[in-house]
């Protein structure tokens, strides 16, 4: 009897330790990365904001893969090797998906067979050109820069709501974190070739010698906005 | 011997279950379908639980939700997240409550059966879940836009396929189409009796019907400020030209309220705040309560607002002071000469500075808020006030004659004011101390809902002040607004007028002087606290201006609709310290952000109907998605 005990406590600890490697999948470690771009530039935008959807289809239930992009355009997420469509939402981003000739629409077909690169090009309504930043002394940041008009089709093209100068403590730098702010409505600029912006940089404790700084286009009626890349100024 | 136990075992298999009767058991622990039916009582017990199951969002019972927004700070531990939160998240505010409607379905399909029933009974109670599920469609549509519009229970019949149980979303005015005819067809069946309060009356089908009209109206007259905001089948958004025709049954439901005499604004007390005061716990006689949920004392049905929120200084328990008024909302109480006085001038310190731009000196910390508005005063408790006849003791510390402060960080704490000095209390015992919860960190407590009776505060006692859901200055402020909107001015400034009489205006507004924004206004400070903010800012469509994302100071504009507010701001009062001088012993206030707030409420574009989850959608394919989320 103790010997039937025993042979079965055994048998039932090589089973519990075995059957791990059955059911477990391997842990994901494809990589897919890349940005979102207009002719090669990366689009820069606000952190955690800009969404996009991967769909695996074929399982039972729909959820989707949610990516974040980041500040500067760039995007990175671990996933299992598969095939992928890739979506943006409907009023996401400051731009307009490209027409995919694969899928007749704006879904992307991403095919995951080994870690990738993707850039995802797309169709801006507006580009920043040309951000300078400069520090004037007495904590005075000024800023200039051109701002392109790319969606001119008049079905599509939107008007510029308002150019603002963000300046941040940290590399994080939109209308959330931003210290102080610049704001010129749209209607205010008279030449989007030539936008100039200036804010004086409030005194902050524990006391900082610099700041990060970019410029922003709210576009009307697209909630997300396009920036310049963050830059670092020392004050 | 085990052959005959066998044998005896299957003879009593065989035949002792022989007898039918033997099984036919009436269960002792539930109700059946036919028993229920067929006595009024049981059936009101099966109306009750649906009543009680009836959907809010802010409630007393629930205080914390009042603190996503600009009017309240959250001053306990577990909600400064409330404060440091970037955005609202597109699933908040959801409510897709099919169970309940299927209940309320199942109620009305059997009800209308009920032979055995009083006709009158079965009328009442028929129109009563009528009510109900007219009140549940009002909510889902608040909330997510047009939703399915399922009148009958459905049954699955187990054949594998559920298509024909999938609905699509109705257009979100058919929604409110339903929710209107609804309340109209019932407001005859339902009894005419304003003393009853917690059941469904002509009145308050009235009321309801006035406000699911006025939202309809407004989401089609400002619908085209967001066109975003929309979907191409109309589940979401109203067309624009439908806006006149909502406001005139607004106005219309409304009117046939205020005219039938059978409610009135409560005016009992000749102290105009503490009238305002009592106009929420008042039980008695109150002729301006229209629908509320009630409470009673020792029968289990009780809450804690008042053990939550009373002061913390000599409070029944040692807890209150969650629920902190923010100064955005205290500054937007008018002067009674109907101007605005925003408590936004400070000096490069942050004390308040006077006419004369100068800090500005008060022998009392409550003569500051002397010639406001009277509600304030009832739905704030300001320093230097009482409640339950005992002092709050709100205040920041001392101010020296150099300008630096003298404070402690304990409730009460004591310190020396000079080198020789002695020992003395430096803080209010209600604080404000920052990061301390239950002190009153912007400077403020609630008084709106508390409990005056002895108890109240305790936990062993707890509130039985009821929950008003309707009342009549909120029909009276409807009228308003559809009179505006359909440019009869005169007839919403008598409407306005009534409500700011109450509160101690003795100039009224001319017809001109009614804008959008006094209507946006009245509504912030008459209906404060009482569940109305999220939703109105959402039908009028200014949440994303206001809640817009962006760190802003405290507007100097409070009368402005429009104007960003994303974060709540307090003011701390400090007792001048500076002997020999005239203003030695005197009051400054000192405007501040409270330490937890660290980012600023925003409310994106897809906040505006809430998400509907993968499950439904996964659930069933003919679900379309709200717009503008991911």
């Amino acid at each position: 009897m103790k010997q039937i005990l025993f042979y079965l406590t055994g048998i039932m600890m090589i089973t519990t330790v075995s059957s791990c490697a059955f059911d477990n999948y391997d842990a994901p470690d494809t990589y897919l990365t890349g940005r979102i771009v207009y002719n090669g530039e990366p689009i820069n935008v606000a952190y955690d904001n800009v969404i996009f959807e991967l769909w695996e289809p074929g399982w039972q239930t729909k959820i989707p893969i949610n990516v974040p992009v980041t500040q500067d355009g760039s995007y990175s997420t671990i996933l299992f090797k598969s095939t992928y469509k890739l979506v943006f939402q409907s009023g996401q981003g400051p731009f307009r998906m490209l027409q995919n000739d694969q899928t007749g629409s704006d879904t992307l077909i991403v095919d995951l067979k080994g870690s990738q690169t993707l850039d995802i090009e797309v169709l801006p309504y507006y580009m920043i050109r040309n951000a300078q930043f400069s520090s004037t002394g007495d904590r005075k940041v000024t800023a200039s820069c051109r701002v392109e008009k790319i969606i001119t089709d008049i079905l599509y093209a939107k008007d510029v709501e308002h150019v603002s100068l963000y300046v941040s403590k940290t590399q994080f730098v939109d209308q959330r974190t931003s210290m102080v702010s610049q704001e010129i409505t749209g209607s205010a600029i008279t030449d989007l070739n030539n936008v100039s912006l200036s804010v004086t940089v409030p005194s902050s404790a524990p006391i900082q010698n610099y700041i990060y700084a970019r410029i922003g286009v709210k576009i009307s009626g697209i909630e997300d906005m396009i920036f310049s890349p963050v830059q670092k100024i020392e004050l | 011997m085990k052959k005959y136990t066998l044998l005896f075992l299957l003879l009593f298999i065989t035949w002792g279950c022989n007898d039918e009767d033997f099984l036919n058991r009436d269960p002792k622990d539930v109700l059946l379908d036919e028993q229920v039916w067929q006595d009024k009582g049981l059936v009101f017990s099966v109306l009750a639980d649906l009543y009680d199951r009836y959907p809010d969002y802010q409630t007393i019972e629930n205080w914390v939700e009042f603190t996503n927004f600009d009017e309240a700070f959250a001053s306990a531990n577990p909600d400064y997240g409330r404060h440091k939160n970037q955005n609202y998240g597109y699933g908040d505010w959801s409510y897709w409550d099919y169970g309940y409607m299927r209940e309320l379905n199942l109620f009305i399909q059997k009800c209308e059966a009920a032979e055995k029933l009083d006709p009158a009974d079965r009328s009442r109670f028929t129109a009563e879940a009528h009510f109900l599920r007219a009140a549940v469609y009002f909510e889902m549509a608040k909330r997510m836009g047009g939703v399915p519009l399922i009148l009958e229970p459905l049954e699955y019949d187990f054949s594998g396929d559920p298509t024909y149980l999938q609905y699509p979303r109705a257009k979100e005015y058919e929604i409110y189409d339903f929710v209107l005819n609804e309340l109209e067809t019932i407001s005859t069946q339902l009894p005419d009796d304003p003393n009853i309060k917690s059941r469904a009356t002509k009145g308050l089908a009235l009321a309801m019907k006035a406000r699911a009209a006025l939202y309809a109206a407004s989401i089609a007259r400002y619908g085209v400020n967001t066109p975003q905001v929309s979907l191409p089948g109309e589940e979401v958004g109203i067309p624009a030209g439908k806006a006149v025709a909502y406001y005139e049954t607004a106005l219309d439901a409304a009117q046939r309220l205020i005219t039938s005499g059978k409610y009135s604004l409560y005016n009992q007390k000749p102290d105009l705040a503490e009238n305002f005061a009592s106009l929420f716990y008042d039980k008695e006689n109150n002729p301006e309560v229209i629908f509320v949920e009630d409470y009673k004392l020792k029968s289990g049905h009780v809450h804690g607002w008042t053990i939550s929120n009373q002061p913390r200084y000599q409070a029944e328990e040692q807890q209150g002071g969650r629920l902190n008024p923010s100064l955005n909302l205290v500054q937007s109480f008018e002067k009674l000469d109907n101007t605005f006085a925003p408590l936004t001038a400070t000096d490069s310190k942050g004390f308040l500075l006077g006419a004369n731009n100068q800090v500005a000196y008060f022998n009392n910390p409550q003569d500051l808020f002397i010639g406001r508005d009277a509600r304030l005063w009832g739905t704030v408790i300001l320093p230097g006030t009482q409640f339950k006849n005992k002092e709050v003791d709100i205040w920041g510390g001392y101010m020296l004659a150099n300008g630096s402060v003298v404070t402690a960080d304990v409730l009460g704490g004591k310190k020396k004011l000079s080198v020789q000095g002695e020992l003395q209390q430096v803080v209010g015992f209600s604080g404000p101390i920052d990061n301390l919860e239950f002190s009153a960190q912007t400077g403020f407590y609630v008084r709106k809902y508390l409990d005056p009776a002895k108890g109240s505060g305790q936990l062993g006692t707890q509130s039985d002040v009821w929950w008003i859901r309707y009342r009549y200055a909120e029909v009276l402020l409807n009228a308003a607004e559809a009179a505006f909107a359909l440019e009869k001015f005169d007839l919403a400034a008598t409407y306005i007028n009534q409500v700011r009489e109450r509160a101690g205006f003795t100039i009224p507004l001319t017809a001109d002087q009614i804008t959008f924004d006094r209507i946006v206004h009245e509504r912030k400070v008459e209906l404060a606290f009482e569940g109305h903010q999220l939703w109105d800012m959402k039908r009028w469509r200014i949440a994303h201006l206001v809640w817009n994302g962006v760190s802003t100071d405290l507007t100097s504009n409070p009368g402005k609709a429009t104007e960003s507010s994303t974060r709540p701001f307090g003011l701390w009062p400090y007792k001048v310290y500076n002997p020999g001088s005239p203003t030695d012993g005197k009051w400054v206030f000192k405007k501040i952000v409270p330490g937890p707030v660290t980012n600023a409420d925003w409310f994106r574009m897809g906040n505006y109907y809430s998400q509907i989850n993968n499950d439904i959608l996964n659930n069933n394919p003919k679900i379309v998605k709200n717009p503008n989320q991911n």
